[in-house]
């Protein structure tokens, strides 16, 4: 009899939607709990030591690490030509996708294979392989030099000089607009041709309605993008490191990298730590700051 | 002004055709190079035929290295790939099924905390997680490069959450009524609908992870347990010179899953991408 009860009992509680919710819920709250939670607070902590691999005593340092920063001039390096590289790549690779996406709208039998055929870099394009591609193809006698030659140009030592070294790279993170294109296409698609028709009658041209229907209709999808690629934008790491490997003379040293090379190859464990903290603040401000000025450029259907 | 249209037509097709071919030129001319002799690579050749074929550079780079061979590092690839893939996908079903159809006290929080963990930059957390594994010695193994992805993946969780609520809530209570429980409602009526949603993340988080290197190259230092990202980071590594021609080749075939995958699940990945949205 007793049992029974206590088997009623277990039943309800097995069935019960908090039950169902967290044995359902569980793979991610363990997952956050032990690979983003804890992570991310042994992170702060280390940040004030100075934690290195192998060492048995960590100490406690305070703010030196952070002070440390502002003193090292590869660390103000790579933040600056972080920042370039975000700056200059997004907002082209973001330009080209947005263009190439209008230019595609036109129906036709081809549109399939055309959006595919453009998506193709973004389909490779994190790959080591691509990565070694771009390397050959800026080489001293790389292909890009030999068409520079053949238009009787002189050629360019582009990983041999420090100023010049980042653009193959910005080039290539535009090269692969193809996912931001296929989201503006999705975007595209929604926007109600009655728009366009009534635009036409009152007679606006294709750049008149581009500016004055598609841009303020696609912007909730536009800021999407915009924060999506930034934060990626920040976390480059494959092709620096594969390509030039942050040379020459840090010119190319992103952000991700020397995070990196601090914590695996000079085993500056605490030191990394705190290089990732302030990147993740840095982030933070940028995409605060993106989604406050959003309020003035983005377009909501239920308007003001 | 019927031949102006014609006219018009013919300059877009062409136009759009010579942009996209230069914009796979880059890969184009990678697959070429794996037929071409080294030293026609090194010349900076613009052909994308080339001048003697050169078939050979296969079964070179197959090769591999320090006596390990391409297969190898392909199978490696495979069942890391593989597995992490299947358990994004069981996993990620699992809690995008708790956090869009039932009701529980903690629901919101959690929704809040994967939002949070899709905006957060990996690199972060790299290095603590690298220690973590460490400590469990567990750091030199495939388990840090398989295991988390039992645990749900945000992007994942929240695209088939988008999926999930477009099946309508009549489903589950009709079923709800016909005596099934909560749990048989998800294996047999919401997994088997959300196929389509399946399909995509299969192939986005094979892409992902067949294409990883930061991963491999953080917690694999065997080279018997490379990846062929590593193996084919090895060929420019090398200290002597550099064999192009098998570089590229084992290059091409490391993209030949991506390209097939493509040409056979390009409707899913274009919908897919288009209605949640794609890093990357």
């Amino acid at each position: 009899m007793k049992t029974e009860v206590i088997k009623a009992k277990a039943r309800k509680i097995f069935y019960s939607n908090e039950m169902v919710g967290y044995v359902f819920a569980f793979p991610f709250i363990f997952g956050f709990i032990c690979f983003s939670l804890i992570p991310i607070i042994t992170s702060l902590r280390y940040a004030f030591t100075d934690f290195s691999m192998g060492n048995k005593t960590i100490e406690l340092v305070g703010f030196a690490n952070f002070k440390q920063l502002l003193g090292d001039e590869i660390f103000l390096k790579s933040l600056g030509i972080t920042l370039k590289y975000v700056f200059i790549s997004v907002p082209l690779k973001l330009i080209f996708a947005l263009l190439v996406a209008f230019v595609l709208t036109r129906k036709t039998k081809m549109q399939v294979l055309y959006r595919s055929l453009y998506y193709v870099p973004s389909l490779v394009g994190g790959s080591i392989a691509v990565a070694l591609v771009w390397k050959q193809l800026f080489a001293r006698k790389g292909l890009f030099n030999s068409v520079l030659a053949d238009m009787g140009l002189g050629t360019i030592n582009w990983f041999g000089d420090q100023k010049l070294a980042l653009y193959p790279l910005i080039l290539m993170s535009v090269w692969q607009f193809g996912s931001s294109m296929i989201i503006f296409a999705a975007g595209l698609k929604e926007i109600s041709p009655t728009y366009y028709e009534a635009a036409r009658i009152d007679g606006a041209n294709t750049f008149q309605s581009f500016v004055n229907i598609t841009l303020p209709c696609l912007s909730p999808i536009i800021l999407y993008n915009l924060v999506m690629q930034t934060i990626q934008a920040f976390m480059s790491f494959t092709q620096a490191f594969v390509i030039t490997a942050g040379g020459p003379d840090n010119g190319t040293m992103m952000y991700a990298l020397y995070v990196y090379n601090q914590a695996f190859k000079y085993n500056h464990m605490g030191y990394a730590c705190a290089m990732s903290w302030f990147m993740l603040i840095v982030m933070c401000i940028i995409t605060l700051v993106i989604f406050k000025t959003s309020k003035s450029w983005v377009f909501t259907e239920s308007g003001d | 002004m019927k031949t102006k249209k014609i006219a018009l037509k013919t300059i877009y097709h062409i136009l759009v055709i010579t942009f996209g071919f230069v914009m796979i030129y880059p890969v184009l001319w990678m697959i070429s190079g794996s037929f071409k002799d080294n030293s026609e690579i090194l010349r900076g050749s613009l052909s994308l035929i080339p001048s003697e074929w050169k078939f050979s550079n296969y079964p070179t780079g197959w090769k591999g290295f320090s006596k390990i061979s391409f297969a190898r590092f392909f199978f490696n690839s495979f069942f890391i790939t593989a597995l992490s893939t299947f358990g994004t996908v069981i996993s990620s079903s699992l809690v995008a099924y708790s956090l869009s159809r039932i009701k529980y006290r903690g629901r919101r929080l959690w929704f809040t905390c994967m939002l949070a963990t899709m905006m957060l930059p990996g690199q972060v957390i790299m290095i603590p997680s690298f220690l973590i594994w460490y400590r469990l010695g567990l750091a030199n193994s495939y388990v840090p490069l398989i295991f988390p992805y039992f645990c749900g993946q945000a992007f994942f969780i929240y695209q088939m959450m988008q999926f999930m609520s477009g099946i309508p809530k009549e489903l589950d209570e009709a079923a709800t009524i016909d005596g099934c429980s909560k749990y048989t409602i998800y294996s047999h009526i919401i997994l088997p609908l959300l196929k389509p949603a399946i399909v995509t993340t299969v192939i986005i988080q094979f892409y992902w992870k067949w294409d990883d290197y930061m991963g491999p190259l953080l917690y694999l230092s065997k080279p018997s347990s490379y990846t062929v990202s590593l193996a084919i980071k090895m060929f420019a590594d090398a200290a002597s010179t550099t064999d192009y021609g098998a570089m590229f080749a084992m290059s091409t075939l490391s993209l030949l899953p991506v390209f097939l995958i493509f040409l056979f699940f390009n409707k899913y990945l274009v919908e897919g991408i288009g209605t949640s949205g794609l890093k990357g």
